[in-house]
């Protein structure tokens, strides 16, 4: 590797730390407040999470392949998207992304561990218990007095269902315990990455000189400490009238059901952008090192980011259209949700603008990132189509929904989360995942990805409903249906391959050495994997592209900058 | 690293960023704003709405006293850092401790209030929506007094034991900030219980 020449050998790898028992490991992980094992963790949680919350979708789909099928009954029907969308939200796609951003954020600023190591542990197993409580509301179903079940009033859970009267058993409580429990950790980790990039960056990073990556999750992060609370609050309301008797979602006693929905939605419309800031940051670094240029419009992309972030939290009613605003609530929260494309609109022009006239690499981590490019633009489109009250009106609780916000998360965050695997699994492990898997895991995704979710936005225009557990022949929305099964099977294929491809590069993969990508942040400038300090002297950089510097003494980065 | 720093400037620049400690504090204080916002702003919606007595303008008595009491604790917590940074440890401690005392006040005077409603008047959190979003949001706040009074003890008791000195003025700011802010808090919960909410 040419790169690697250049490429400072700024902490020689100690030699193996001495092999204790298994206990002695396990005793060091669960112990552990090292930023980069913690974010292994979370990500090693969040990716048993996706598994299970696989399944649970594979489960629905099962069921609604034809009309009239037995495959599950309605109860374990609702249990399942439940669990599904509470599951893949709050344990797999948050912690996934501050694993990430956990491994990420002190090597690429130049930080030996972040601002608050213990907090940083305890709000990983703030996480792990949260998931930990969620799932145990499975044990003991019917049987065991007062463990219930599992929650089946929805990832949202509209009152009054969640009231004790349609609520019976403690399912529903562990589902609010459980998102108590982990939005604790999560305002936890929020205020470590917030202080880590402000207050750890290395000699001569100033804001300006940051890299997305650390800039974007910085946003996300102050964003979670405002949106996340809001759910905490509501969370504990639920909890005073189910437990002390309270009347703040009781519409028998004078209570509103709405204001839960205000509450919620509060929370759950910014939550798509805490989700998808990550993958814009994962987007940011990976397309400009494949197209070989620097990101295009720095500042403008800090710029939307911060602007995504303040306009993101004045939209959250467009998910309420059809509680019947007045005019003017209506147009309000129209005008803020279409202004938000704007912002959003500008990124993509720059991750455009940067392979502009670029010498591209079609690696794996560069082709999921321009499928996130291609069906993040749709998803914006079906987006602002839904942002449109009348259209709204006629489509709010359809399958059209579904897709459309599937097409976000699936299409546009696990696509450049996926890339994100692929970018820095050499650096987390020293190994590189296979290409070849790599590229058979893309195309079968790919392929399941659009016939799942281009043909379920058919049956939604058709009228048919979210959350219905079967559906009678003859409404014209059974062949359309089965091809969005037949997609699953795809996307499972390729998610098991991504699994396999895991495990078996983490033992025969090719070494991957500090800088497999001739990148430019510094976190390519230690060992793979770093050592537990990172840096053994801390580094100091002139400009946004600190190696890019140091392999071309000739023209670095900070004349121009 | 030689080979990092391209060139090593003759004169070192200072390199200052904010500080971890006033950083987190004030992340924390924004998320705890946030929860109480939404506390606030389901008081608010819900002012009026209850279908059954008692109203709080039965009820309600202004807390005056208490609120001087809190108040002027955070006058005394900023003096108190002002003594520790200028090394004064006796002044320190006796402000500290006034602190602390005053804080206690307060919340045995939320107390002595709620016992009032519930024995007294028979206002409990199921009674009404009254009920429910007073005890809520007045116990939220006392909640966060509560948890600041355990951190104002254990530096008390570090205090009497002559182990906060002058170098730890800064750890002992940062809880002074977490004080101010449920202080804060408290102006805007006066404001909308006792005086919009009656
Ligand atoms: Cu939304």
């Amino acid at each position: 590797m040419a790169s690697d020449a250049v490429t400072i050998p700024s902490s020689t790898r100690l030699p193996q730390e001495a092999e204790g028992t298994w206990l002695e490991t396990l005793h060091g992980w669960v112990t552990t407040v090292d930023h980069k094992r913690l974010g292994l963790m979370y990500i090693g949680l969040a990716l048993v999470f996706l598994l299970i919350g696989g399944v649970e979708a594979t489960i629905m789909r099962i069921q609604l392949a034809v009309p009239h099928a037995h495959f599950v009954s309605p109860q374990v029907f609702n249990r399942m998207f439940t669990m599904h969308g509470t599951t893949m939200i709050f344990f797999v796609a948050m912690p996934i992304l501050f694993g990430f951003a956990n491994y990420l954020v002190p090597l690429m600023i130049g930080a030996r561990d972040m601002a608050f190591p213990r907090l940083n542990a305890w709000s990983f197993w703030m996480a792990a218990f949260g998931g930990l409580l969620l799932y145990f509301s499975f044990i003991g179903g019917d049987g065991l007095y007062g463990a219930g079940s599992a929650p089946d009033v929805g990832w949202w859970a509209y009152a009054p269902l969640t009231s004790p009267a349609f609520s019976k058993g403690h399912s529903t409580d562990y589902w609010t315990i459980a998102l108590l429990v982990s939005g604790f950790g999560s305002i936890g980790t929020a205020i470590n990455i917030l202080t880590t990039t402000l207050s750890m960056r290395c000699r001569g990073m100033t804001l300006g000189k940051m890299p997305l990556f650390a800039w974007l999750n910085l946003v996300m992060s102050g964003m979670v400490l405002i949106v996340i609370s809001p759910l905490t609050a509501a969370q504990i309301m639920l909890m005073i009238d189910r437990y002390l008797g309270g009347h703040f979602f009781d519409t028998q006693a004078g209570g509103s059901a709405t204001i839960w929905m205000h509450f919620f939605w509060i929370f759950g419309h910014p939550e798509v952008y805490v989700l998808v800031i990550p993958a814009f940051a994962f987007v940011s670094e990976i397309v400009p090192v494949f197209s070989r240029k620097a990101i295009f419009g720095y500042p403008v992309m800090v710029a939307a980011t911060v602007g995504i972030g303040f306009i993101s939290m004045s939209v959250w009613a467009h998910h309420m259209f059809t509680i019947g605003m007045t005019s003017y609530g209506n147009a309000f929260f129209v005008a803020t949700t279409m202004a938000i494309s704007v912002p959003t609109g500008i990124k993509i022009f720059n991750w455009l603008g940067t392979m502009w006239g670029g010498k591209i690499r079609y690696a794996t981590p560069m082709v999921f990132c321009l499928g996130f490019l291609f069906q993040f633009l749709i998803a914006g489109l079906t987006g602002i189509m839904l942002a449109a009250a009348p259209w709204d009106w006629q489509l709010s609780g359809s399958y059209f929904v579904v897709a459309h916000f599937h097409y976000v998360i699936v299409g546009g965050i696990l696509f450049a989360l996926f890339g994100a695997f692929y970018y820095w699994y050499p650096k987390m492990t020293g190994r590189m995942l296979d290409e070849v898997l790599g590229k058979w895991h893309f195309w079968l995704f790919l392929i399941g990805f659009h016939l799942t979710f281009d043909f379920m936005h058919i049956p939604g225009i058709l009228g048919m409903p979210r959350r219905i557990y079967t559906y009678e022949p003859g409404r014209g929305w059974e062949g359309w249906n089965m091809i969005v099964t037949i997609g699953v099977i795809f996307q499972a294929a390729a998610v098991l391959l991504f699994v396999a491809n895991l495990v078996r590069s983490y033992f025969k993969g090719a070494p991957a050495g500090n800088d497999p990508w001739d990148a430019w942040t510094l976190e390519w400038s230690t060992s793979s994997p770093p050592p537990a300090y990172n840096f053994a002297v801390p580094p100091e950089v002139k400009s946004r592209r600190p190696l890019w510097d140091l392999k071309h003494p000739e023209d670095p980065d900070w004349k121009y900058e | 690293m030689s080979t990092m720093s391209v060139a090593i400037p003759e004169v070192e620049r200072p390199w200052i960023l904010p500080s971890k400690g006033r950083v987190g504090m004030f992340s924390l204080i924004t998320a705890e704003s946030a929860i109480f916002t939404i506390f606030v702003v389901a008081y608010i919606f819900y002012i009026g709405k209850s279908l059954t007595g008692p109203t709080p303008q039965q009820v309600l008595r202004l807390p005056i006293f208490n609120t001087i009491c809190l108040l002027s604790s955070s006058l005394t917590i900023h003096l108190a850092m002002r003594a520790l940074e200028s090394g004064n440890n006796a002044r320190f401690k006796l402000l500290w401790f006034l602190t602390f005392a005053l804080g206690s006040i307060f919340i045995v005077g939320t107390g002595r209030e709620w016992h009032h409603l519930i024995y007294d008047e028979g206002l409990t959190i199921s009674t009404n929506l009254f009920g429910t979003t007073y005890y809520s949001l007045v116990g939220l706040h006392a909640f966060h007094v509560t948890v600041g009074l355990v951190a104002l003890g254990t530096v008390l008791a570090l205090a009497l034991a002559g182990k906060v000195k002058q170098e730890h003025a800064y750890q002992t700011g940062v809880l002074s900030l977490y004080w101010h802010f449920v202080d804060a808090v408290w102006v805007v919960v006066f404001t909308v219980v006792y005086l919009i909410g009656r």
